[in-house]
């Protein structure tokens, strides 16, 4: 148990909570990073995709999004646009961003295009404008798949944030990084710093997950809660 | 094993973009890469189809065990690849080597290999299941005989996706001591060396893409009467 008690001793000293290297800061800077990609992806993402299956239009595309979006690997994307844009944190936000699309185009087009017909012209019967048929019965019926998407992405910019530690970043990643730099096998002190943020990062994509989960139960109104979401849902891909 | 950016590498000169000389010079490494970006993945998938399989099978004998397996497979899924691997690396005791890379990509692959297994097994009607116990199938005969070739369709697009998302995955271990093409990019991107990491990104793409419609082809091939009804 010397893993064990290395790692109270690790905690117990006081520059672990304080500071800019201190826990909660990291775990602040972290949450930070992934909220502000998660809402500029969804932003950006939400109403393009909602276009795309309301008109119907770009249906190969959108399988591609998926299929490609899974395909490109996280770590890779992060390195390319640190070399691409050079230093600081607008490059990887961009990637977090570009990253975090796919999964909410994905979800929310197939949503959207899966509205029964019938529904969609006994609404255009009602005399609503396409805006209307969008706003008020497409967007509603598609709100589980588009927060299956919104979760998604959410867990996978989580994730790849920990990456990002390795071009600079701040966050859960930075303990993880220094602590492999330092050698994780022969450093007592480096392996409790590594635990510590891959325990921590870990918790965190988890709690990422119940949160959504959490919100998407007040925000889908009870009679399109379905039993059998996860079937439905486009399959995306991993956490990085 | 420095991983953290050393103050000097970015005052280094950048390498000039693209050098092909450093292509020519470096083919045998790129074979090796992306050899060994193969094994890992391939590795990974048959240890994540001998567990998710059993498992699938009896989560559809017993109802019960799908939600908790579910969700443990779920758990693992959510946790990010860089944590779970220096968990790994660290708790078991594995260290640097191929096993903790592979423990790692096998336990990502379980939720969606046991997803999609249990969607395919549960996708065979039930007129088709009621002929095969009418024919005198034993239970045995008729999950390897009916209901696997019925549901290989569904089954084989989840080994699809998981292949493709363990090779995007593989990558990520570079950062302990494996990776396959990702430790292309890793080494490019420390040595400043631009055309090594678009290298090893771009080929982690393509080999991503071809190991899917070579699946792809592999379906169509195993499953010949669903060719021929959709057309």
């Amino acid at each position: 148990m010397e893993v064990f008690s290395d790692l109270v001793r690790f905690l117990s000293e006081g520059e672990r909570w304080q500071g800019n290297q201190g826990i909660p800061n990291l775990i602040l800077e972290h949450l930070g990073y992934s909220l502000v990609a998660t809402v500029i992806a969804g932003v950006l993402a939400v109403p393009l995709a909602l276009w795309v299956g309301h008109t119907g239009r770009g249906d190969t595309l959108l399988v591609n999004v998926a299929n490609v979006g899974r395909a490109i690997p996280t770590f890779g994307l992060i390195l390319t646009a640190f070399v691409i844009f050079g230093l600081g944190v607008t490059p990887v936000y961009i990637a977090l961003v570009a990253l975090a699309i796919p999964p909410i185009v994905a979800n929310t087009a197939v949503g959207v295009r899966q509205v029964d017909r019938d529904i969609r012209e006994a609404a255009e019967g009602m005399g609503m404008t396409g805006w209307q048929v969008l706003s008020r019965v497409e967007l509603p019926i598609a709100l589980p798949l588009v927060m299956t998407g919104l979760r998604t992405s959410a867990v996978q910019v989580v994730a790849t944030a920990t990456l990002a530690a390795f071009v600079g970043l701040g966050g859960l990643g930075r303990p993880i990084i220094n602590g492999l730099a330092q050698g994780v096998l022969t450093n007592d002190n480096a392996r409790s710093q590594v635990i510590v943020g891959a325990v921590l990062v870990a918790l965190l994509a988890v709690l990422t997950e119940v949160a959504f989960g959490a919100l998407e139960r007040v925000v889908v109104p009870a009679g399109l809660r379905p039993g059998h979401r996860a079937a439905r849902a486009a399959p995306v891909g991993p956490a990085a | 094993m420095s991983w953290v950016l050393a103050p000097g590498v970015l005052a280094q000169a950048r390498r000039p973009f693209p050098d092909t000389d450093w292509v020519g010079r470096n083919l045998d490494l790129i074979g090796e890469k992306l050899l060994e970006h193969l094994q890992l993945t391939a590795l990974s998938l048959l240890f994540g189809l001998a567990i998710a399989t059993p498992l699938a099978v009896l989560a559809v004998r017993f109802r019960v065990l799908y939600t908790p397996l579910l969700a443990i497979t779920g758990v693992l899924f959510t946790i990010p690849s860089l944590a779970l691997f220096v968990l790994i690396l660290v708790v078991l005791g594995t260290g640097l080597t191929i096993t903790t890379a592979v423990i790692g990509l096998t336990i990502y692959s379980l939720l969606i290999l046991f997803r999609n297994t249990v969607a395919g097994l549960d996708s065979v009607p039930a007129d088709i299941r009621e002929a095969a116990d009418a024919m005198g199938y034993t239970r045995r005969q008729r999950l390897f005989r009916v209901e696997f070739p019925v549901a290989l369709p569904v089954i084989v697009t989840g080994i699809r996706i998981a292949t493709v998302t363990t090779i995007g995955l593989v990558t990520v271990t570079a950062l302990i001591g494996q990776g396959g093409l990702g430790r292309l990019f890793l080494d490019g991107f420390r040595r400043r060396n631009t055309t090594e990491l678009v290298i090893g990104f771009a080929l982690s793409i393509i080999l991503a893409v071809v190991a899917d419609l070579a699946l792809l082809a592999v379906q169509r091939g195993l499953t010949p009467w669903a060719r021929s009804r959709r057309a």
